[in-house]
């Protein structure tokens, strides 16, 4: 608790000279480090990520970053710099570790080759792993199969454990399964069967999702609107679309959203969909927040307070937009739903990501590398979910009946 | 959104189908077989009793239904977000030449008159028996029985379809009983203590508890689900009741809508008419407080003597009864959870030693026994919300603890208020798991309860600050969380608790402190309260006159005769949902808007307790 008293300054003195501190060391000594760390841990073979990076989120840097030459270059660079002592080992050890638990191994594998394509939604990949651990498994009854599933599943979640959708898809599907083994089938093979087909079924309404929510919101946006939209969310991408595509007239404002730049491939987007779209730094929100009509952003993960978790920055413009009487709507499908309750923007697992400065920082400046933050529901206006258009209040109501 | 209407209706509804599942098609085995052991109709009216000489009153009732039936399909069939109530109406017509869904249930309802009284007599028999003799039943009675019984699922359907039925059935027969036998408020209440105190005895009675259960059950879900649809039973019981020519069953159906209000003190005559059944005689206080002046406040300390003397007198009180009503007057049980614990015990041992008068039958006797017992505790001390639903209490705490640990970090600093005993679990248990945190434990006169847990704490090896409320918003800049207890916890959110924890919230809500409550789910009620004055407790106001060890604060000693003083001691307060983030239950953790969904989702499993 470092803000109630001064000793602060010792406490940082003395983390900076113990060695075995990883982040003390990663982020004082090497900047670029950060880059190869990042390579570390895209290596799709690598089945556990450096802990420090979230992988959730390097992967959505990497679906919605814009490649520029020179960060191609510095990529280029920190690939020379490759085995560093504190990577090597860590690179080393999970892959031993791997070979040993084939099972494992071979669902993170699955599931990370399902992540990387970009379109497809991180709850969809792992329920996609989920089925292929069905049809690899050998179990010959209801309760094998599930206890493998739920190993599988808790592999999964462990693997990444920043991932809110991650988690939120696997426990959904166990839930559907344990629900499933519990009712009487003579075959074993046709609730195999069944469990299969559902699961390839999810994908489609993930995307049947994202047209419903575009088409619920399409009443709430008005010809001469003013839209600002923060993070590169491909449901709200779906929301824009479908809005152009009616021949609405609005405008859009999108933030930069450094260090992704998500901003700017939003922009790119838009501009593709002849929409008249705006750039803004991320702090002239509030300098422009009263030429806006609504605030458009989407969800990592919907909390069971009603508030949501999203990239760094949305609380700020919540904050903003609910001091100035906009709304703020938010648009997630409803497996984002997840039984988490932060009480406050500590309160949830970090989520580091590397930050990029394009310049050298000193040893001695510490970095806030959190890549969320919590938005409260007072905040928010509503949801748009494949549920429907809901207050924030109902998401627990959904939870509960869901879960409990 | 069509899709979500539906779900709620079609199938299983602890299961949502969120984003990933469709309706099923194939019916839920498990809940068909209960459904299939009666001839099921989705529809009939759920008046029960015929009276009608015209059929024209049938259609006031057949029309109704239709909107209660909502929640109340069993089979899958039933395409999503529609029923077929004629359908299903005729599939469960007795008589096959009816060709409308009114004569049939008119023809149903007379071949149920012809034996009707005949079945209201059996009605004891159902009080006694299991639920599956609604199974035997049904083939002795035909159809007609048949649809009636199920036309009576205005419950929810959560498998317990054969259960519900028979409740049903017996909230029929039980409220043609007012005609026959007075019912008061306090009997039902009666009898829903009953029914726990029952279970509480581990169903060791056998017939006894069970005839009382059942007998209790058909009450409790008659309230839970009036509730919810006050429209269709009470205008149709009213079509029917009228037809008996008394004013007083449509009067007992519409209270039973509503939750048996407290009873008003300032209406002089009900006052004195609760007065001669009294059995513990209380003088009224003098300078009451206005605003106050409905709810009940007596000289502390008259009623002792007077009881004590009329103790070998008092022979319809068991004396176990007799003790922890004793107990309330004086003082020594304090806090909700110890008085339902004392109170479930003394019923248990009234029960163990009852035994049926000859010429009385088990259930009515009993329950009248029950309910005189309710009535002397009530007059010794109000009762508690949380009294009417006590037997979880034990089971829950466990739950409770384990969720609200995790929000427990290293370096907090807690606040607390008063002493609530799952506050204090939750505190040495984290301490147990090697948290380290500080607590302040906020306390108030005249009470001071804070000071047994701040005891029991510091024993334990906690570190602990204390202070009393006034010292509140100087302390609050630096706690991190506040815990909370309960008393109750309102629909609305509004969290009823001891006198000061509204304080304490709001202070702690602008100083950006988040507040947890931590309370078991068997307190949460569907009544709702906008302030800490339609429904509170007064206490001794002497308690406020005097500061125990300092007898030169001797200003207010003749507080009483002074014309224009008027000493308030309220013992609970209203906190409103805004001011609290989270609550923590034995269900996990919900925001303060969702207590009406556990409330609606679990009710019905509680009442089967």
């Amino acid at each position: 608790m470092w803000w109630r008293s001064a000793s602060f300054i010792l406490d940082q003195r003395h983390l900076q000279e113990d060695p075995s501190n990883d982040i003390a060391s990663s982020s004082s000594k090497q900047p670029p480090d950060t880059l190869s760390s990042f390579m570390a841990a895209a290596d799709p073979f690598n089945p556990i990520p450096n802990p420090k990076i979230s992988a959730y989120y390097q992967t959505r840097a990497a679906h919605t970053a814009v490649v520029t030459s020179d960060w191609l270059a510095q990529a280029q660079a920190a690939v020379g710099h490759h085995p560093d002592d504190a990577q090597a080992p860590q690179t080393q050890q999970p892959l031993l570790a791997a070979s040993s638990s084939g099972k494992s191994f071979c669902v993170i594998n699955e599931f990370n080759n399902w992540r990387m394509q970009p379109d497809l939604a991180e709850a969809v990949a792992a329920i996609r792993a989920l089925a292929a651990v069905i049809r690899a498994s050998e179990a010959t009854t209801m309760m094998e199969l599930e206890i493998e599933l739920k190993k599988a599943s808790d592999s999964l979640k462990s693997w990444d454990t920043t991932s809110i959708s991650l988690t939120a898809g696997c426990d959904l599907f166990m839930r559907y399964v344990t629900r499933t083994s519990a009712l009487e089938y003579e075959d074993f093979n046709s609730a195999r069967s069944r469990l299969i087909e559902r699961a390839e079924k999810f994908g489609e309404i993930s995307c049947k999702a994202r047209r419903i929510i575009a088409m619920l919101s399409q009443d709430f946006i008005f010809d001469g609107c003013t839209i600002l939209v923060h993070g590169f969310s491909r449901v709200v991408l779906e929301v824009l679309k479908t809005a152009a595509q009616n021949k609405k007239l609005f405008r859009v404002f999108c933030t930069e959203g450094r260090p992704d730049r998500t901003g700017l491939r939003l922009s790119n987007e838009l501009a593709k969909l002849d929409v008249p779209v705006k750039l803004l730094i991320d702090s002239a929100v509030a300098y422009t927040m009263d030429e806006v009509d609504m605030v458009f952003v989407g969800a990592d993960g919907v909390v069971e307070s009603g508030g949501i978790i999203n990239m760094m920055g949305t609380y700020q413009i919540a904050l903003v937009a609910h001091s100035m009487n906009k709304p703020v709507y938010v648009a997630a499908e409803s497996y984002k739903f997840a039984r988490l309750y932060p009480l406050d923007q500590k309160d949830m697992a970090p989520a580091l990501r590397p930050i990029d400065f394009g310049v050298p920082i000193p040893s001695k400046v510490e970095v806030e590398r959190s890549a969320r933050d919590y938005t409260p529901p007072q905040y928010l206006t509503l949801l748009f979910t494949d549920l429907g258009v809901l207050t924030p209040s109902v998401v627990s109501d959904e939870l509960i009946q869901l879960y409990l | 959104m069509e899709a979500r209407r539906a779900s709620r209706t079609v199938s299983d509804p602890k299961v949502r189908h969120v984003g990933f599942f469709t309706p099923d098609p194939n019916p839920h085995p498990g809940r068909t077989p209960l459904a299939s052991d009666a001839p099921v109709s989705n529809a009939l009216s759920p008046v029960m009793i015929p009276p009608p000489r015209q059929p024209s009153d049938r259609t006031a009732a057949v029309p109704v239904p239709e909107t209660g039936q909502r929640r109340q399909t069993g089979a899958d069939q039933v395409p999503v977000g529609s029923y077929n109530p004629s359908e299903s109406l005729l599939s469960s017509s007795p008589l096959p030449s009816s060709p409308s869904s009114r004569v049939g249930l008119v023809d149903g309802e007379f071949s149920e008159e012809s034996g009707g009284w005949l079945r209201r007599s059996e009605s004891e028999k159902y009080a006694s028996s299991l639920p599956d003799t609604m199974v035997e039943r049904a083939p002795e009675n035909s159809a007609s029985a048949a649809p009636r019984l199920e036309s009576k699922k205005s419950v929810e359907v959560t498998g317990k379809g054969g259960k519900a039925v028979l409740e049903e059935q017996n909230e029929v027969q039980s409220s043609s009983k007012p005609l026959k036998e007075k019912t008061t408020k306090a009997e039902r209440r009666a009898l829903q203590e009953a029914q726990r105190a029952a279970k509480a005895s581990g169903k060791a009675e056998g017939n006894k508890s069970a005839a009382v259960s059942q007998g209790a059950a058909s009450v409790k879900p008659v309230k839970q689900p009036s509730q919810k649809k006050d429209g269709p039973p009470v205008s149709v019981s009213v079509v029917s009741f009228d037809k008996k020519g008394g004013d007083r069953p449509p009067e007992k159906e519409r209270k039973k809508d509503v939750p048996a209000p407290r009873m008003q003190f300032d209406d002089k005559s009900r006052v004195q008419k609760a007065k001669k059944h009294a059995v513990v005689k209380q003088t009224e206080a003098r300078n009451r407080v206005e605003l106050f002046r409905h709810l009940p406040q007596y000289e502390h300390g008259t009623q002792l003597p007077d009881l004590e003397s009329k103790f070998f007198q008092l022979d319809p009180v068991h004396p176990a009864i007799y003790k922890v009503g004793l107990q309330y007057l004086a003082g020594d049980i304090s806090g909700g959870n110890a008085r339902c614990i004392a109170m479930l015990q003394a019923f248990k041992e009234a029960i163990e030693d009852y035994s049926t008068p000859q010429e009385k039958t088990l259930a009515r006797d009993l329950t009248a026994k029950i309910s005189s017992y309710v009535s002397f505790f009530i007059e010794c001390r109000p009762l508690s919300i949380s009294m009417g639903n006590a037997i979880r209490f034990l089971k829950t705490h466990k739950v409770i603890v384990r969720h609200a640990i995790t929000k427990i970090r290293d370096g907090d600093v807690l606040l607390t208020y008063g002493s609530s005993c799952v506050v204090e679990m939750i505190l040495l248990y984290a301490h147990e798991m090697g948290k380290q945190f500080r607590v302040v434990v906020v306390d108030s006169r005249p009470k001071l309860e804070g000071q047994a847990l701040l005891r029991r704490l510091v024993a334990k090896g906690l570190s602990c600050a204390y202070s009393h409320i006034n010292a509140l918003s100087y302390i609050m800049h630096e706690v991190t969380k506040v815990f909370l207890g309960a008393a109750s916890v309102l629909s609305n959110g509004t969290v009823y608790s001891r006198v000061g924890t509204a304080s304490v919230a709001m202070v702690a809500n602008a100083f950006h402190v988040p507040v947890l409550i931590c309370c078991e789910a068997y307190k949460f009620h569907e009544r709702v309260q906008l302030d800490s004055i339609c429904s509170n407790e007064l206490g001794d106001p002497d308690a406020i006159a005097k500061v125990p060890g300092r007898t030169d604060v001797n200003y207010l000693n003749n507080w009483a005769n002074k014309e224009n003083l008027q000493l308030l001691n309220l013992m609970y307060d209203a906190t409103p949902a805004d001011y609290i983030s989270m609550i923590v239950t034995d269900y996990g953790m919900i925001p303060p808007t969702s207590v009406p969904v556990i409330v609606r989702e679990y009710r019905r499993d509680h009442v089967f307790l």
